[in-house]
């Protein structure tokens, strides 16, 4: 499962699929039974399987987006539960950037962490956006983390992202564990420093 | 120089390694909880790698979200569950992780656990891979939900990259009423700030009302900051929280644990601690509050009406509409008298003894509505024993519930309790987000678990203090 990590993401190129809606829910990208697992294989088949069953116009059953790299979506995008699971299945479908008004902090930090682009724009912004890829689901869509900036044809708006996310994945520093694996040291004389992992005998405060 | 950090930061501090080259900080993590869901994967990470558990000894696993409440029975009927259960008692022995499984008396809701074992302390970090690890800031410390790189990280290094987030001090003035439970208390924040308002925030709850409270009360409140969008949730540590801690196995004993306490008490927010934001409530104005969409923000109290469109935002109209359709709810209509199908109290919201001890006031001497599914679901066996010992069981049976085994159950549908079809469902767990109890189409009400008992009673949503005699509430 390890993720390579000289694989920087200075840009993201691909189509784009619009869900802009509110406070989609971790639950809703990957239903919890398909959590019943020890891989993450398999997964990508099965996002946003329940809103796909109950809604047959859902984009994700839509041959026009086949192939799409670019989810645009709205407020509070990934909700609700911690799961890894769902942004696997997204990337597993194929998603690599999601664009949205707002994210939800843990699924921010696991896309993060398997190299996938989260990005926030404007409102307005996403909404105009999503136009365009409806009324032509081939519009390339190019998402530039160095410049910060979405640029579709003549379409082109500011994006952002907290500034240590950007870093690691423009410089593909975004697999942490080497880098925190490397303080071993400074790790083993924090925990001597601290009161309750040495029977609170020390006056670290 | 006074030291006018808040609780937040001073744990934050304590436990800084370094900064990053990123501008993250590494911060040590004092425990680390893992169950059967999140973890499996993570462990492959460090078997690819060749790496070991850093500090297995900070490393407590337990079993909760797959397992079946009813049949336990070894191998389980479903098979996925049989083999993440494989796996994580191979994982366990394989890296030298104590695992507390179904044959250990100590299992039960990871989030149940942590407490009733006393590991769960003011000052500490602590994360495990489940978004309600917040349920622990009840002690005054960092507890932090993750993803399952993020377990593997902590599996590896004992520490996290991460970004310091802000802190809002949530106050709650003045005094509840009867039949006004910590449940009512969390709903009705996450409802008057949104589910996203917390982003960016861990929020201190900060108060007379949060004072007051037992630390089972805590637990639920703080358990749903991450409804709320907040990273995490904490209460500062006062005498409650420190007799709470006394004797329990895994707490100090002694001089030590007397020491300990000073500690405890030495990290809360002072007076004149610095926040980043600031919001109050009024205790008096929060009722028994039900949801009726389908996120935790969708909420009115029990005496009120569903919102009408034309009064709320342009902006949240599309996504009022998406619920009411999915609930099949009008808008303007009553809460209460909403019919329901099943009732389940459990979850590592509200399955404490305090939790079932309440709603069990509710049971005792009436019956389940005829066509109601109900079930009580302990938060660990140890809870289900305590209320065995008090005959709380016997009152739920006689009602008409089935009384289970420790675990997740139906909160989130990984095991065999589920809705089914369009199910209602009044609910004592966490999310009512669409299709979370099992059901793809299966709905949710969250409401304090004595709502629920008085739900099932009489098979509609309904005002527990209408059921509750005046003079035990």
């Amino acid at each position: 499962m390890a993720e390579p990590t000289d694989s920087r993401v200075e840009q993201v190129r691909g189509t784009g699929i619009p869900l802009v809606l509110d406070d989609i829910d971790t639950d809703r990208i990957i239903p919890a039974r398909f959590l019943r697992c020890v891989t993450f294989d398999g997964l990508g088949e099965h996002a946003f399987e329940d809103d796909r069953q109950q809604d047959p116009a859902h984009p994700f059953n839509s041959a026009r987006y086949d192939g799409a790299g670019i989810l645009l979506s709205g407020r509070n995008f990934g909700c609700g539960s911690s799961r890894e699971h769902a942004p696997q299945a997204l990337m597993r479908h194929g998603v690599r950037a999601v664009v949205a008004e707002s994210f939800a902090e843990i699924f921010f930090g696991n896309c993060t962490s398997l190299g996938i682009a989260a990005v926030c724009a404007a409102r307005d912004q996403i909404e105009q956006l999503a136009a365009l890829v409806e009324a032509d689901p081939t519009l390339e869509i190019t998402i530039d983390l160095t410049t910060s900036t979405i640029q579709a044809g003549d379409f082109s708006c500011p994006c952002t992202m907290p500034e240590s996310a950007r870093v690691a994945l423009v410089t593909g520093e975004y697999d942490f564990l080497a880098q925190l694996l490397s303080a071993e040291g400074d790790i083993r004389n924090t925990a001597g420093s601290i009161a309750y992992l040495n029977q609170f005998s020390g006056s670290s405060n | 120089m006074s030291d006018r950090r808040n609780l937040f930061n001073r744990v934050w501090d304590l436990h800084t390694v370094r900064t990053l080259p990123s501008g993250q900080s590494q911060l040590f993590i004092g425990w680390h909880l893992i169950h059967e869901v999140t973890s499996p994967q993570a462990f492959q990470m460090l078997r690819d790698r060749g790496l070991k558990v850093m500090f297995p000894e900070r490393t407590l696993a337990t079993v909760d979200h797959i397992i079946p409440t009813d049949n336990q029975a070894r191998p389980f009927v479903d098979g996925l569950a049989e083999e993440m259960m494989s796996a994580i008692e191979k994982n366990c022995r394989e890296f030298g992780v104590q695992l507390l499984d179904l044959n250990d008396d100590r299992q039960g809701i990871v989030h149940v656990v942590g407490p009733e074992q006393g590991l769960t302390q003011p000052g500490i970090t602590l994360v495990c891979g489940d978004s309600h690890t917040s349920t622990h800031g009840a002690f005054g410390n960092i507890s932090l939900g993750i993803g399952t790189s993020q377990v593997a990280h902590v599996l590896a290094t004992q520490t996290l990259a991460l970004n310091r987030p802000k802190v809002r001090r949530v106050c709650v003035t003045g005094e509840l009423g009867p039949g006004v439970f910590a449940k009512d208390v969390t709903l009705h924040v996450i409802r008057k700030l949104g589910v996203q308002g917390g982003v960016g925030y861990a929020y201190e709850y900060a108060g007379p009302v949060f004072d007051r409270m037992t630390m089972e009360e805590r637990m639920t409140v703080c358990n749903m900051s991450i409804e709320g969008g907040a990273r995490c949730g904490y209460i500062n540590p006062d005498e409650t929280t420190v007799e709470y801690l006394r004797g329990r196995p895994l707490s100090p004993a002694g001089e030590e644990f007397e020491r300990a306490a000073q500690w405890w008490l030495s990290l809360a927010s002072g007076p004149d601690a610095e926040f980043d934001d600031e919001v109050t409530f009024a205790g008096e104005d929060i009722e028994p509050t039900v949801t009726w969409g389908i996120n935790p923000g969708q909420s009115v109290g029990v005496t009120e009406s569903l919102p009408q469109l034309d009064s709320c935002p342009a902006d949240e109209r599309k996504g009022i509409e998406e619920a009411l359709a999915f609930m099949e709810l009008n808008a303007g209509q009553p809460v209460r008298g909403v019919p329901i199908d099943v009732a389940f109290i459990g979850s590592c919201t509200n399955s404490r003894i305090s939790d079932l001890r309440e709603a069990a006031a509710v049971a005792r001497g009436r019956k389940v509505a005829p066509n109601v599914r109900a079930l009580v679901v302990p938060g660990s066996q140890l809870v289900r024993k305590q209320a065995q010992a008090e005959g709380l069981d016997e009152i739920f049976r006689e009602a008409g519930f089935d009384w289970r085994e420790a675990g997740c159950s139906m909160c989130l549908a990984m095991n065999p309790d589920r809705l089914s079809g369009r199910e209602m469902c009044a609910s004592s767990s966490n999310r009512n987000f669409k299709g979370r109890q099992g059901s793809p189409t299966g709905r949710t009400l969250l409401m304090s678990p004595a709502m629920v008992a008085a739900a099932a009673i009489n098979g509609h949503v309904t005002d527990v203090r209408d059921i509750l005699e005046p003079a035990t509430v």
